[in-house]
Parts: C-alpha cells; structure tokens; sequence
C-alpha cells in the first residue's frame, strides 16, 4: 500500500511532464494534421537553455532560488518560443500545400538536426544542475517506509494543473482560440473570414514551444541531469499520450500524459523496468484498437 | 459617377493549367444587387473566389472601393469589407452555431456582436433556436441560413452569396430572397448574387451578367435580361420560370 501510494506521486509527477509536452503535439496536430516531429527536441533544447541560464545565473552570484527560478522560467520561455517559431517559419511554412509526406520528413530533419547540434554543441554527456528546491512533505510512515511528497512534485503537478486549464480556456473560449478552431476545420473559409491563417498556425507552435520550456524546466528541476538524447524519448512518449488521449483534445493529451507516465512507473516499480517502455506501448496499441479515436477524441457524428 | 465598389478588369483564372475564367470584365455599383448566371461548371464560384485571390488571378485587375486588391492576400481582402457564403456553405461544423457567428464577427472583434446577433436571429429565427447546436449537425438548409448570417456579422460593404438558394425547399427559398431584398433596400448594402434559379436572381437583382466557359457573354439591367431570348431559351426554360404563379415557388 504505502509503495503503491508512493509509485501513484511519482506516475503522476513523470505524467505531468508527458502532459505538458503532449499538449504541444496535440495543438499543432490539431492545426495542421502533422506530427511535429521535432517538437521532442524543442523541448530538449529547452532543458538546455534551462540548464544554461541556471548556471549562468549561479555564476552571477544570484542566490535567491525563487528569484532565479522565474528570471530562468522567463529565458527559457522566450528562447525556446523563438526556437518553436523558427522552426515553423523555415521547415514547415515553405512545404504547406506540397504533398502530404514533404512537411513531416522535414520535422524529422529538424529533430534530428537539434539533436546533433546540442550533442556538438554541449557535449555526448549529462550535464547536472546542482540540486534545489530539496526537501517536502511525509505523508505518512510505516515501518519505516516513508511515502513522501517532494516540494518538485507538488510544484510540476501545480503547474501541469494551472496551465491545462489556461490553455483550455485559451482554446475554448477566446477569439484566438475560436480562430484556431476555425483553421483547424477550414483553412480556407477561415482565411474568408479575416483570419490570418498564416500568423494563427505561427502563434499555436510558439504557444507548444512554450509549454515545451516550461517542461523542460520542470524535467531538468525533478532528475538533475539532462542529455542531448532526452528529446526522443520524452517527446516519443508525450506524442504517445497525445494519441491515447485523442489528438486535437488538451485534457486528452494531459490524461494521455498521467496513463503513460503511471503504468511506467508502476511496471517499473512491479515488474521490471526495462520492459517499462514496451509496457506503455502496448497499452497504447490496445487502447487504439478498441478506441481508435483515443480516449477523448471526437466521435465523427457530423453531415458532410 | 462614382467609381464602382469592385470592379475587374481582363481577370484570367486557372487550376492548374486548364483556365477556369477568361477576361472577365465585372462592375458592382454600391447599392445594387448584381448576378451571375450561368450554367454548372461556367466558372461561377471561381470568379467569388478569385475576387479573394483563392485562386488568384493570373492576369487582370481586381479593384474594391477604389484599392486593388489583386495581390493581397485572402485574409487582407476579407478585412477590407468583402464576406462571402460560398459553394457548400463552408460552416465550422463542430463550432456551434453561435462561435460560427462569432467568427463571422471575428474582423471586428467581435465589437457589435451582441446588437448583430440580434439582426441576424430576427432575419432567420431557426438560428436563434439552436444557438447552441453543433454547426455540423444541423439540416442543409439551417447551414445555409448560419452561412449566410455568418456574412453577415461581419458588416460587410458587399455580400457575396453564391447559390443561396441551392437545396432548400420553396419556402425557405422565398424566405431567403426576401431577406437579402431587404438588405439592399433598408440598408442600402450592396449584394453579388450567383443562382441557379437565374428567374428568380434576375427578378430580385439590378443587373445581371451571363457567364459561359469562362466568359461574359451577356451583361445589362436585369429587366432586360429576363426579356432576352437567348436568356429565355438557355436558362429559363425548363420549369425554372413559373408562368402563373409568379414568386410562389412552384417548381418541378
Ligand atoms: N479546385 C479545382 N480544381 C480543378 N478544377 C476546378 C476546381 N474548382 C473548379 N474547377 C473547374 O473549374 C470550372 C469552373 O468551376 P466552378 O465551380 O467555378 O463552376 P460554377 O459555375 O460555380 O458551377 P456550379 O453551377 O456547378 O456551381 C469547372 O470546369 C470545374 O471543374
Ligand atoms: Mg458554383
């Protein structure tokens, strides 16, 4: 029971950050019916540009970790927005309206383009970040296993929880949102109507490079260390969430993120944990099989 | 006189590489109501949406209130006071009713949505009655009255319908060409009609034109149009004119 209650706090916490990260997958996938292939090593980047700005910060001699927590929340949003900007405006723009395939071998041109570039660029190694923000809450103890809550922990859920809701007001509720909408059902009629197609489909990657940052901070803050590899695997994962959720749905994408990160932890914690992975993928090739829309996705129920 | 609200000059349109609009030469006064008319697959929708340049016009000039708007892109054009109801309606089928009109008020920010709202549920009560209904599950015709309310959000100085009669039953029909005379008449807005029901266009319209392959074959005041005999003879015979009961809608 107490480890059960235990692997629950940490599925949840790993979940967050798939969540997150699927959110980004799941609006551009929503926009443009692509898989933002590259969107995985945004976020890897961002763990980079996170882990840089800490550093850079520590030399600086700034102490307060509250103080230097935002000011590199700040960076790290900014610099991967224009990074997830970037890589709409020279990948992807130019190949919208040539065939189906042409946009999605570019994004796995540009992952594999950051991936090598971070590697050349940082070093093959980990790099650490000293620890902060230690210590949190025992829940309870008995006999002496302790289930505890880290202070990381509640801060990535608090955060996971916050953003979802602003981002599903976002999409639900504003004219942004409407408009997004709009792109996302008839580009054409959209564009009929006043919108800027082009400058919509623009904002929606800067907004997913934004949540990217903002989980790639709370990744490089919950294990330490970051590598240029952790872009596959997370964003792999996180894209995974996005379809079990059912792609085009934000609270899917954030379910989608709790369900993975929880059977992996717990096949980790119970089985095995190399199999961890292979766990999390067949439960997604069954969910898909009976759902086959995800466990959000929209049923079709509409005239043509 | 005043210079025309749009006008093209010499407008060539293509898919691909087979021309689907040759040389059209078009004029559109404020006030008025002009149609088009021409048989299925004569470049009707085309010339719509060329006018905002999709597809864009490969020669030729299209100038509204005075700017030529030949090269800007669709979204610019859309912004300068041109809405359309295009072929199929186009509806956002799963926004609901009310967030496809809130997208049809989208280019003014939604700044007079409440009292526009209101105009539009008057015009077509069945709006107002399923405000919250999901666009895609309503009726064809209900989606035709949300395309053409859509447009109409947006406080557009010229209306483009195309075939907003296409698929309704005669009432409706009556009900639609009666609104969109009003338009014109209360409001003064100006109104580019393209039907298949060329009677009933030329009735309710100023001026029509005669599109054919591509081409203006015939352009003139309405009136004189419904006289013609080719007119007659290639579109409006054949059950579209009804001979004793005038408007009633009494159709094969
Ligand atoms: N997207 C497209 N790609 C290729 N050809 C097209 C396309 N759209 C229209 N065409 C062709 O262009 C010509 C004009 O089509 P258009 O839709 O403008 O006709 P229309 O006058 O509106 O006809 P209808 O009365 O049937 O609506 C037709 O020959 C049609 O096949
Ligand atoms: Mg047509």
């Amino acid at each position: 029971m107490d480890v059960f209650v235990q692997q629950l706090i940490n599925g949840l916490t790993l979940g967050s950050i798939y969540g997150l990260i699927a959110i980004g997958y799941t609006m551009v996938f929503g926009i443009i019916g692509m898989v933002n292939f590259a969107h995985g090593d945004v976020f890897m980047v961002s763990t980079f540009i996170a882990l840089i700005s800490f550093l850079g910060l520590t030399a600086l001699g700034i102490s307060s970790v509250a103080l230097a927590f935002l000011l590199v929340l700040i960076v790290t949003m900014a610099l991967t927005a224009l990074w997830g900007f970037s890589v709409e405006r020279i990948a992807y723009r130019p190949l919208r309206g040539s065939f189906r395939l042409a946009p999605l071998i570019s994004a796995i041109g540009v992952s594999i383009f950051l991936s090598n570039f971070v590697q050349v660029a940082q070093g093959a190694r980990n790099k650490a970040l000293p620890s902060m923000l230690d210590g949190g809450l025992t829940l309870f103890e008995r006999d002496g296993y302790a289930v505890t809550l880290s202070y990381k922990q509640i801060l990535i859920m608090a955060v996971t929880s916050v953003l979802l809701l602003g981002f599903w007001y976002l999409v639900q509720r504003t004219p942004f949102g409407r408009a997004q909408r709009a792109c996302e059902q008839d580009r054409k009629m959209a564009a009929l109507l006043g919108i800027d197609v082009d400058r919509t489909i623009s904002l929606t990657f800067v907004l997913g490079a934004v949540l990217a940052a903002v989980a790639g901070l709370l990744y490089l803050l919950y294990y330490g260390v970051v590598s240029f590899s952790d872009g596959f695997v997370p964003g792999v994962k996180a894209f995974t969430a996005a379809v079990l959720g059912g792609i085009g749905s934000l609270p899917g994408a954030v379910i989608g993120g709790l369900i993975i990160g929880l059977i992996e932890t717990f096949w980790s914690a119970y089985f095995s944990i190399e199999y961890k992975d292979v766990a999390a993928f067949s439960i997604l090739a069954i969910v898909l099989i009976f759902m086959p829309s995800g466990l959000l996705g929209r049923a079709e129920v509409e005239k043509v | 006189m005043n210079a025309p609200l749009l006008s093209l000059r010499g407008v060539s349109a293509y898919y691909g590489s087979v021309a689907a609009l040759r040389g059209v030469d078009l004029d559109v006064n404020e006030g008025e109501i002009v149609t088009l008319i021409g048989a299925n697959g004569a470049g009707k929708s085309t010339l719509m949406m060329t006018v905002f340049g999709a597809p864009r016009a490969r020669s030729g000039t299209i100038a509204f209130a005075g700017e030529d708007i030949t090269a800007r892109p669709t979204h610019a054009i859309a912004r300068l006071g041109l809405a359309q109801s295009p072929e199929g309606r186009r509806v956002f089928p799963r926004m609901s009713v009310q967030e496809n009109l809130q997208m049809g008020a989208a280019l003014h920010g939604g700044r007079y949505f409440g009292q526009d709202l209101e105009k539009v549920c008057t015009l077509f009560p069945r709006l107002k009655e399923r405000l919250n209904q999901r666009a895609g599950t309503m009726s064809g015709g209900e989606q035709q009255m949300l395309a053409i309310g859509r447009a109409l959000m947006s406080r557009p100085r010229l209306l483009m319908l195309d075939e907003p009669s296409l698929g309704l039953a005669p009432l409706v029909v009556k009900q639609i060409f009666s609104a969109i005379s009003a338009l014109n008449r209360e409001e003064g807005m100006t109104i580019f009609l393209v039907e298949q029901n060329a009677y009933h266009a030329l009735k309710l319209a100023h001026r029509g034109s005669v599109l054919v392959n591509g081409r203006i074959t015939l352009s003139g005041p309405a009136r004189a149009l419904l006289d013609d005999p080719s007119i007659k003879a290639a579109y409006l015979e054949g059950g579209h004119a009804p001979t004793a009961s005038v408007g009633e809608g009494v159709q094969a």
